[in-house]
Order: structure tokens, then sequence, then C-alpha cells
């Protein structure tokens, strides 16, 4: 039994089915990378692992247990869909940090919402409430200011986003992402919308984070040198179907499949 | 002393257009933003009514919606202002103010609710599904992370709208409310004098102004970030 698995996802999107039955399985503590050219449904099937897209069949196992059935995907209320939600954290292509807050308010705001509706929740009220949401907001601070240690950006925490270069901003929201404590981390190209000068230094937290933390995390990237480097397990997609997969060595030295021969001698033909 | 009767009634009017004024905008405001939440939402009745409601007011003039209101009352529910005084044991001036007040809450929510509608539908949706991986809910995506966005965004059409408002509350005279414009006009039918009319002018110019000024204010405030 693995730690995470998908089985058989498909997704269509008007007439084109961009996931034809999607297997993948990961284990704790392990890097999975997902490479493929452009339009082999990468993108939606980590979108799909955060209940971003709901897939048309398929089924997705935390842990030996059930925690997506397509079959049952509309019964899902959105208190479950959020609930679920929060065993993942995804970072994204472009960021998306919140503009209008600062760079630790970008990384606490989320952990302080939940903290709150969850001391609503055990009834209290009133002053008490107030009391304890202060208290916990102060705790959350405090973890918000080691995750932004980690990912180098201590000085800017008084920052807002327009003040960072694109580098830091994805520094920004792995921290943000990594505040809610997912049991998988999910990055969804998270260099390309990056200047290749400022690759370098989110490749390297991400690597750091994984030396760490010992977190789970999917990957889904172009960057070839690093997938190789910090992953346990790559897995190629094409048109919408697992290709191939297997550990860095065998997909990068040794591949078998055609489609993967052909993608990575277009990914080394670069001048 | 014509001239400090003449300001003095002016100010009485102004009084009426100020309220006038302050009440629309309190309550088209919110109004404009649910009849924007209407106009997108996915059950078609109610996209339905909310566009179509958008389309009629914006469609007439909002001088023959305010005197269509003060007609609602008798000519739908053969309902005559008369009883309506005496049932809410209130003055004729006041109802005819409700009047004007209705029509332009309604009219100006309409307006409002298109330019909030255009702006979230140009939210980046990156906002929303950054919110919605980090557990918020819809209700706490839209307060916390949208709506000051969304300030920002329509601060200078909304300015704009305000400003137009200002101006428009002259046609609460249609339903027989005696603000700024009316009084003067009665002024100088009264004193048979032309002044009252460029003394009401400056007191719209002067409000203007100050609200020009506001405005310039919240927009400086608001760019503490850029998108």
């Amino acid at each position: 039994m693995s730690y995470l698995e998908i089985k058989n996802f498909t997704k269509s999107f008007g007439g084109l089915q961009v996931l034809k039955g999607i297997d993948v399985s990961i284990e704790k503590s392990e890097v999975l990378t997902i490479i493929g050219s452009s339009g082999s449904g990468k993108t939606t099937l980590l979108r799909s692992i955060n209940f971003l897209e709901t897939p048309d069949s398929g089924q997705m196992l935390l842990e030996g247990e059930l925690l997506f059935d397509a079959a049952k995907a509309n019964q899902y209320s959105d208190a479950e869909i959020r609930q679920k939600r929060l065993n993942f954290g995804l970072v994204f292509q472009s960021f998306n940090l919140f503009p209008q807050y600062t760079v630790l308010k970008n990384v606490t705001l989320a952990p302080g919402l939940l903290a709150e509706t969850s001391l609503k929740k055990q009834g209290l009220k009133g002053r008490e409430l107030k009391r304890a949401v202060h208290e916990r907001k102060l705790e959350i601070e405090k973890e918000g200011l080691e995750l932004l240690e980690k990912v180098g950006l201590t000085e800017k925490k008084d920052s807002y986003p327009c003040e960072l270069s694109g580098g830091q901003c994805q520094r920004v929201a792995i921290a943000r992402a990594m505040a809610l404590k997912p049991l998988v981390l999910c990055f969804d190209e998270p260099t390309s919308a990056l200047d290749p000068e400022l690759t370098g230094e989110v490749l390297r937290v991400i690597k750091e984070l994984k030396e760490s933390t010992n977190m789970t995390m999917i990957i889904v990237t172009h960057e070839m040198g690093f997938a190789k480097n910090v992953s346990d397990k790559i897995v190629f997609m094409a048109e919408g179907l697992v290709e191939e997969e297997g550990a860095p060595s065998e997909v990068f030295d040794n591949p078998k499949s055609p489609k993967l021969k052909a993608f990575l001698q277009g990914v080394n033909s670069e001048i | 002393m014509e001239f400090l009767e003449i300001i003095k009634a002016l100010c009485e009017g102004f009084g009426k257009t100020l309220l006038l004024f302050a009440i629309t905008l309190l309550a088209s405001l919110p109004l404009g933003l649910v009849i924007s939440f209407g106009s997108r939402s996915k059950f078609i009745p109610l996209k339905a009514f909310c566009r179509g409601l958008v389309w009629i007011i914006r469609g007439t003039p909002l001088m023959l919606q305010v005197l269509l209101v003060t007609l609602i009352p008798y000519y739908l529910f053969n309902v005559g202002n008369t009883t309506i005084i005496s049932f809410f044991g209130i003055k004729m001036k006041s109802l005819l103010f409700v009047y004007a007040s209705l029509a332009f809450i309604l009219n100006y929510a309409c307006y409002f609710s298109e330019i909030f509608r255009g702006a979230i539908e140009g939210m980046p949706k990156g906002q929303y599904e950054a919110g919605a991986v980090l557990g918020m809910t819809k209700g706490q995506i839209f307060r916390k992370i949208i709506f000051l966005q969304l300030v920002k965004k329509t601060l200078t059409p909304v300015s704009n709208e305000v400003i137009t408002l200002v101006k428009d509350t002259a046609l609460a005279s249609v339903a027989g409310v005696i603000e700024l414009y009316t009084m003067a006009e009665s002024l100088v039918n009264e004193f048979v004098v032309l002044t009252p009319l460029f003394y009401a002018a400056a007191f719209y110019l002067i409000f203007n102004g100050l609200l020009t000024v506001l405005f310039a204010f919240l927009e400086k405030k608001l760019n503490f970030y850029k998108e």
C-alpha cells in the first residue's frame, strides 16, 4: 500500500480528453516528479489532486483510505472538499500571492482563519474567543516567521509582494503552502514564470525542504537537471497517460518508450 | 436681508440633497454588490432577473423612474398617498422623499452592479484558487482576498458615479422633493433674481470638489500595494 494512490483518473474538457486513465502512486517522504511536454495533462493531474478540477472517473487513496471517488464527487459538500484539500498544499506557477498583504500575512492568513473557525466550533465566545484567537495567532505568527527563515526571507516579512522579485515571490508561496502543514506538497511548474537567473534560488529551497523536512512532494517541472537530482521517482506523461515511470537513473539514462526518448532528445538538444 | 434669506433657503435645500446623496450611496453600494452576484449566479432565473433589471434601469431615464415610483402605490396597488401617510404616521414631505430615495437607490445600484461585475470577472482566477487550496471558504476568499482588490479596482469608476449622483439629485424634484436645485428655482421665482442659480451652482461645485479630494486621498491610501 502506497502513501498516496491515484487510480484511473480521467478528465475531459469539452470534447478533449486530457487525462485518459492515470495511475500514480507515491510513498511517504518521497519526491515524485512529473515530466512531459505541454498538453500532456501534468497540470490537470496536479489540479485534480488538489480538488481544483474534478476528475470524471477515478479514485484517490491517502494512507490506504479513500479520499476521493469520482463516482461520489457530486455528493461531497464544500466543507468536505475543503477538509480533504488540506491534506495537500499547492505552489502555483504564477505564485498567486495576495497583493494586499505583507509577506508574513500571506503566510499566516489561512492558518489564522482556520484556527479562528476551529476555536469557534469549540464553543468559545466573546472575550474568551478573542483571547484564544489572539494567543493562537501569536503562535501562527511565530511559525510563519520560522517558515520565512526556512525560505530565506526573514528580512522581507513586512514587504508587499509587489516589492519582491519573482524568485522571492515563489519562495513566499512555498512558505505559505507549508504553513498549513500539508501531508503532500505539490508544485505546478514552480520556476516556469521566472527569469532563468532566478530559478536556482527556488529549486534550492525545494531541495532544502526535502532534506530538512522529509516532506512528501509531487513536482511538475521542465527542469530536467533538477528533476534528476531531487526526485525519488519520475513519471513521464504523454497525451493524458503515464507513458513511463521509474527511478530517475532509469528514466533519464535508460528510457524505454520511444515517446520518452524523443522528449528527452528534444530537451537535451539545446544549442 | 434678501441675500441671507436666499442662502438660508439654499442651505435647507442642500441639506435635502445631502441626505438623498448619503442614503443613496449607503444603500446602493451594497445593493449593487448583491445585484452583481445575482448577475453572475448559476441559478438562471436569478441571473435573468438581475440582468433584466439592470437592462431596464439603465435603459430608461432616472427622471422617469423617479416619477414612476411615486405612481406605483396608486396604479399598481390602488393605495393613495394619503392612506400611506396616515398608515405610517408620516408627513407627505417624507413620503415623497422616500419615493425619490427608492428610485435613486435602485438606479445607482444597477450602475454600481455593472462596475462590480466587470471588476469581479476581471479578477485573476489564481486569487480564488490560492484561497481555495489554503482551505478558505468562499465567503472568506471574498472578504479577505477579493474585496479590497475590488475596492481598489473600482474606485475610479465608482467616484465617477458618485460625482454624477451629486448632480442627479436635482431629479428628485420630479417626486416633489425640494432639494437644492428646486429650492434655487423657486427662489428665482420668488425674488425675481437669477443669483440663487449661481449660488446653487457654487454649492454643487464645492461639494464635488470636496469629493474629488476625498477620492484622491482614498486612491493614495490604496496605493500601498500594487498587483
